[in-house]
């Protein structure tokens, strides 16, 4: 997908993640993440974000993420909306597919 | 003329030789007597010069204040204003106020500090490896008896008292007045009033003598200074303690009323104690509806104090409150105004070294940052290694009570609470009976005969491990947290035995 604008999804509230994207044409994606759960699940809160860019196909943005303590889920859901509101798009797929968070 | 010698076996009974008068008579007034001779000094300054105070030695506090404490930072301000260094810091807790401690840390005042606990900016700081000598971590029995077996000895005991009159008996209420700070119990200064070598009261509010009811008699205190801020009201006391509205917690206090019920040890004349935290303090509502049910009194209730046990105690179920620390207003109200509502000091609560109130315990329900499979309890430092908590009383009640009941949601968050191993063991889940969570319960191995009882009675009993691994699939696994080999505190169990360190966290 084709990001074209900044865009920011989520909340500041405990156990949520508010992600904020912004596109550039290359150098890959950048995370900055600061979190509450820092130490013990930083890796795993980047690792769902580059998941979700990736099966998105954004291949370069720049990630700010404030981290409350979301759940996997959580952090899945907020990073595609952004995605689709950095796209300006509302092509939504519904469908469950296997493999995504 | 008596001959003393004349007197067969005079050797054999003690006395101190011959009458030879006394000394003059008084003739002033008992009014006139305590305006002119009594143990008031003018300054806290005259106050510490008078105990004879010297580098080295060590000063004690005691936590009734709260987080609205003023009393730990006035008098390390004026210790270090006069020069003093490298003083041991006992205090029988320490809050998130105290972290102008860090000062006196730097500039080598403070060089040693035992606590319950600590939160705030001064424990972050010494888990990142303030001070040199590690923080002594000990429970409040475990406190009392190192107070008692002099392992703690305390030169110079600095306790701050809502009311005090001029010979030393201080109180943590006023009697005379509605108005003026209130703190309720002072039970944790007791033990430091009883062995400290000098004991300097601090009050805000000076009564006549005798101050009656007192927490302190006056033969246990040298002087008394009179200042006008002892402490903030506000961080000292909250006015009640509210009932938790979370859906979760209400769950969860349900279901260990429930189980205490199962277990046998809600019958008439049993004994409680209910720990601080959301989720313990609401299992004394559902305790309440099943004991009028059952129709049945509880005999006493022990510890920190709420509200929601003086309501219970004044409505006629619960006989004796038995209270070393008050937690709200309402409980302060209650010590003052009903008569078996009874302050207690440390030892009395909860030492190892006699039979304490804690032994006389049907059942405590305590709260925990963290459980291990093997039933450890951490409630010392927080997810990321980082000292956030208090001892308090968890093992010294934990290990007293015939049924302990711990409560904890199985998540916070995305940190689980129940895991394979806890960050530090504080009570060791020897003396752990029940794990109560929102998604079930588990029973320590040690007690079949509970875990048989809840089981019949329908209860969702599960193992441990069980908890453990749905506490994972819903947060997924933490990386483990990074600490470097220094050792910043050690951590005592209520005997006074190493249990567990804690180290420096590494950030690096």
């Amino acid at each position: 997908m084709k990001l074209i604008k900044t865009a920011t999804a989520g909340t500041m509230e405990s156990n949520d993640i508010m992600i904020t994207l912004e596109p550039r044409d290359e150098g890959g994606i950048v995370i900055e993440l600061t979190s509450n759960v820092m130490q013990q699940f930083g890796r795993q809160i980047e690792g769902v974000i580059r998941d979700t860019l990736k099966k998105n196909g954004v291949e370069n943005a720049v990630v700010t993420a404030v981290d409350k303590g979301a759940l996997d889920c959580t952090i899945c859901a907020r990073c595609s909306t952004a995605i689709y509101r950095a796209a300006a798009s509302d092509a939504y797929e519904w469908e469950v597919k296997q493999d995504v968070h | 003329m008596i001959d003393i010698n004349s007197i067969p076996h005079i050797n054999e009974i003690s006395n101190n030789g011959l009458y030879h008068g006394t000394g003059s008579k008084k003739t002033a007034t008992f009014k006139e007597r305590s305006a002119s001779r009594n143990k008031i000094v003018p300054s806290l300054e005259d106050a510490i010069r008078k105990t004879g105070l010297k580098d080295g030695m060590t000063i004690s506090f005691h936590h009734h204040f709260r987080n609205g404490d003023h009393i730990v930072n006035t008098v390390i301000d004026k210790l270090a204003e006069m020069g003093y260094k490298n003083l041991t810091l006992a205090a029988s807790s320490l809050a998130a106020v105290h972290s102008h401690l860090i000062e006196h840390i730097k500039n080598g005042v403070i060089t040693h500090i035992e606590t319950s606990g600590m939160r705030g900016e001064l424990a972050e700081q010494v888990s990142r490896g303030l001070i040199d000598c590690p923080v002594v971590f000990r429970s409040h029995g475990g406190r009392a008896s190192a107070i008692v077996s002099g392992q703690l000895h305390i030169d110079v005991a600095f306790l701050g008292a809502p009311s005090c009159d001029p010979y030393g008996n201080a109180n943590g209420y006023i009697r005379e007045d509605e108005g003026g700070i209130a703190c309720g119990s002072l039970g944790y200064a007791v033990p430091d009033a009883m062995f400290a070598d000098n004991v300097i009261v601090i009050t805000n509010h000076l009564v006549a003598y005798p101050n009656a009811p007192w927490a302190i008699p006056e033969y246990e205190v040298d002087y008394v200074v009179l200042t006008d801020d002892i402490g903030d009201p506000k961080g000292i006391m909250s006015g009640a303690t509210r009932y938790t509205k979370d859906p979760k917690e209400l769950l969860i206090a349900k279901t260990a009323a429930n189980v205490i019920d199962a277990a046998g040890y809600l019958y008439d004349g049993f004994s409680m104690q209910m720990g601080s935290g959301g989720a313990s303090l609401a299992t004394a509502r559902f305790i309440r509806q099943k004991m009028l049910d059952k129709n049945i009194h509880c005999r006493f209730a022990l510890g920190g104090i709420t509200g929601q046990i003086t309501a219970m105690h004044e409505e006629g179920l619960i006989d004796r409150v038995l209270d070393v620390q008050s937690f709200d207003l309402d409980a302060a109200l209650s010590l003052k105004n009903n008569h078996f509502h009874h302050q207690i000091g440390a030892v009395y609560y909860a030492s190892h070294l006699t039979d304490a109130a804690v032994d006389q315990l049907d059942f405590v329900v305590l709260s925990a940052l963290e459980i291990d499979t093997d039933f450890n309890i951490n409630v010392l430092t927080g997810s990321d290694g980082v000292i956030r908590g208090a001892i308090g009383g968890h093992p010294d009640t934990a290990e007293g009570a015939s049924l302990s009941v711990v409560v904890a949601p199985l998540t916070r968050g995305r940190i689980p609470t129940v895991v394979k191993h806890v960050n530090t063991v504080v009570t060791p889940g020897d003396v752990v009976d029940v794990v109560v969570t929102d998604h079930g319960i588990a029973v320590n191995p040690k007690r079949p005969d509970v875990k048989e009882k809840l089981i019949a009675a329908g209860l969702p009993v599960f193992d441990i491990e069980q908890l453990r691994v749905r506490a994972e699939r819903i947060v997924g696994v933490p990386d483990p947290i990074k600490y470097k080999d220094r050792i910043v505190g050690v951590v005592m169990y209520r005997d006074n035995t190493v249990i567990d360190v804690i180290r420096q966290i590494d950030e690096d």
